[in-house]
């Protein structure tokens, strides 16, 4: 390859690269943000109010104060069924560690909010859509029974496309790991808060996310059980749009509230001081 | 079109072939005895060629043989059973059958998914997709089970949850759910049977349980291998590929440590031999709850957790070697 053209591209891939990192475009209003002021504003779009899909440790930056201990870090995928399609399953999760920056679709802890000392879990879409495979079933499962041996508040954030194909039945049987350990865990009359974020369907709507004490979701988050194509290819006509939003399961009865990102902190810690019967009037 | 009807079709053929050669060989002077015989041979090869090995997707097809035995042809071979109905809040499930029933004398509570043979069945019990009211039901009669302690049958045999609007607007999602704490939690031995197809979560519903049976070509999958294929590869035509590399087999699964036991069944599948095979499943369950029952229950549900507690492939990361390097 010659020379001048060389450099072109080389500058071309940077360029590019270096301009979507600095800049947004809100898939709500298709405004272009610039992306600093953008995670300013919680990853809230300034001119519209759309959310953005968050990284799980933006959000734990957002809602911890001071330091998180993280748990079930070394816990690491496998590949129980040997996975290759076009692309191994290695190689897949070599491309999303890379593309998140995380080890896995989830990441667990404990740490502070407010003065309460919390078990937090938070899931991260942009790793493999966040798919529940071992890795997280295990991950949640480890942090629920901390949580239980400290009888702490446990906070689940969700951002899930369901089960992870590439593991199979070990994916599948996550959600039987999760839920026993979420019913050890409330049993023993802790509270357990879940806040589905866009989206949370499938394996992970079915299990944990749906077991909790108070259900929070934020704005237009897009909530279910069966996706959206799937069910529009078996009734075979359109949904409307309002459909599986956070406020239509609201209006349902399926969640408690509603919250947008900005009051989110605030509200968990209400519920935390309930829990704890520690209620400063004010 | 379902791929082993297809192939069935020149065994039936034959079968009939040989059936009325024998009635005619009592009734002719004619001896036809060695045509019958190379008849009869000629089928038992055959057999064996289209059954010998069945692979996975083949597999998916013996599930969902319209003559498979249902949950209710179980049923029916109980020494008793009285059904009971509805979620108590909206609608009576036609795709869940459960009740009280008596299994070689012992009393239990049994619960089913149902799907019908033909399209007039099928429509009625929706082609065994469960709704949320049908996992409510279930939630309440496995209550009931745990309170008074009666030993929890599961009968397994769905595509999946039903993915309909009514379903989503009635939380499908929390249905399942709470089904998967019911039997977490039941304070009481529970045995499921995967008969027919076991597809994702509306089949896992149903299959949290101390002892879990699987007949030789049933299947259970994370998805159907039509739902995993559209995930996949947007592409439901590639399912037979998906069937393959989603391990769905009972022999992957036991391999697995995912289920407990293989019930065989006869060549050429279940249906074949319904009664057989309906016998051999609840013998099967019979032995399972007998055992079980002999366990305090504070041990039983200690021993579940830790089953599923256990499943899992994942690996630790290594630590650096300390002082490897010298």
């Amino acid at each position: 390859m010659a020379m001048p053209e060389w450099l072109r591209s080389r500058r071309g891939k940077n360029a590019e690269a270096r301009d979507a990192a600095l800049w947004s475009k809100c898939p709500g209003c298709g405004e272009v943000l610039y992306r600093r002021d953008l995670a300013a504003n919680q990853f809230v779009c300034t001119k519209c109010g759309h959310h953005f899909r968050m990284g799980a440790h933006d959000r734990i930056n957002m809602l911890i104060d001071g330091d998180f201990h993280e748990i079930g870090a070394e816990v690491q995928p496998g590949d129980p069924l040997g996975w290759a399609d076009k692309k191994t399953y290695a190689v897949k999760l070599a491309g999303d560690r890379e593309k998140s920056g995380l080890s896995e679709g989830v990441v667990c802890g404990l740490g502070a909010m407010d003065g309460f000392e919390i078990a937090l879990g938070v899931m991260d879409f942009h790793f493999r859509g966040g798919t529940m495979g071992t890795v997280v079933g295990e991950r949640i499962t480890m942090l629920l029974e901390e949580a239980r041996k400290r009888k702490l508040p446990c906070i689940i954030f969700t951002a899930s496309g369901g089960a992870r194909m590439e593991e199979g039945m070990f994916a599948l049987m996550q959600m039987a790991k999760t839920t026993a350990a979420v019913t050890r865990f409330m049993d023993e009359g802790n509270l357990f808060v879940t806040v589905l974020t866009d989206p949370t369907t499938g394996g992970v709507s079915a299990s944990f996310a749906f077991e909790s004490d108070v259900i929070i979701a934020e704005p237009k988050a897009m909530i279910g059980f069966a996706g959206r194509r799937v069910i529009e290819q078996t009734i075979r006509q359109k949904l409307p749009d309002q459909f599986q939003t956070a406020e239509f399961l609201l209006e349902k009865g399926h969640i408690d509230m509603v919250v947008n990102r900005h009051d989110l902190k605030a509200a968990l810690v209400r519920l935390l001081q309930y829990a704890a019967g520690k209620v400063v009037a004010s | 079109m379902n791929l082993i009807v297809e192939r069935e079709k020149g065994l039936l053929e034959l079968e009939r072939r040989i059936a009325d050669l024998r009635t005619a060989n009592v009734s002719q002077p004619v001896d036809m005895s060695a045509e019958i015989a190379a008849l009869q041979a000629k089928y038992e090869e055959l057999q064996r060629e289209i059954f010998g090995s069945l692979t996975p997707w083949q597999k998916v097809h013996m599930a969902r043989h319209p003559n498979r035995p249902t949950a209710l042809d179980y049923i029916s071979q109980l020494d008793r059973f009285d059904e009971l109905h509805g979620d108590r809040m909206f609608r009576d499930d036609p795709a869940i059958v459960g009740g009280f029933a008596l299994l070689r004398g012992r009393p239990v509570m049994v619960v089913g998914e149902q799907r019908g043979r033909d399209t007039k069945e099928n429509i009625k019990r929706n082609f065994g997709m469960v709704t949320p009211e049908g996992y409510r039901k279930v939630q309440r009669l496995a209550r009931t089970a745990s309170r008074l302690g009666l030993p929890i049958v599961t009968l397994v045999d769905t595509k999946g949850a039903d993915p309909g609007i009514s379903s989503e607007e009635h939380a499908q999602s929390e249905a399942i759910a709470k089904c998967l704490v019911e039997f977490s939690e039941a304070r009481t031995p529970i045995v499921a049977a995967i008969v027919g197809e076991g597809g994702s979560g509306g089949a896992l519903a149903l299959a949290i349980a101390d002892h879990v049976i699987m007949l030789e070509h049933s299947v259970y999958s994370v998805a159907s291998p039509d739902a995993a294929a559209a995930i996949l590869w947007s592409d439901a035509t590639k399912a037979e590929e998906a069937a393959a590399r989603l391990k769905l087999t009972a022999a992957d699964l036991q391999q697995f440590g995912i289920i407990d036991e293989i019930v065989p069944e006869p060549l050429g599948g279940a249906h074949r031999e319904p009664a057989l095979v309906v016998g051999k499943v609840l013998g099967s369950v019979s032995l399972a709850l007998q055992r079980l029952s002999e366990m305090p229950v504070e041990a039983l549900r200690e021993a579940r957790y830790q089953k599923y507690r256990r499943i899992g492939a994942w690996q630790k990361e290594r630590p650096e070697p300390i002082g490897s390097t010298r």
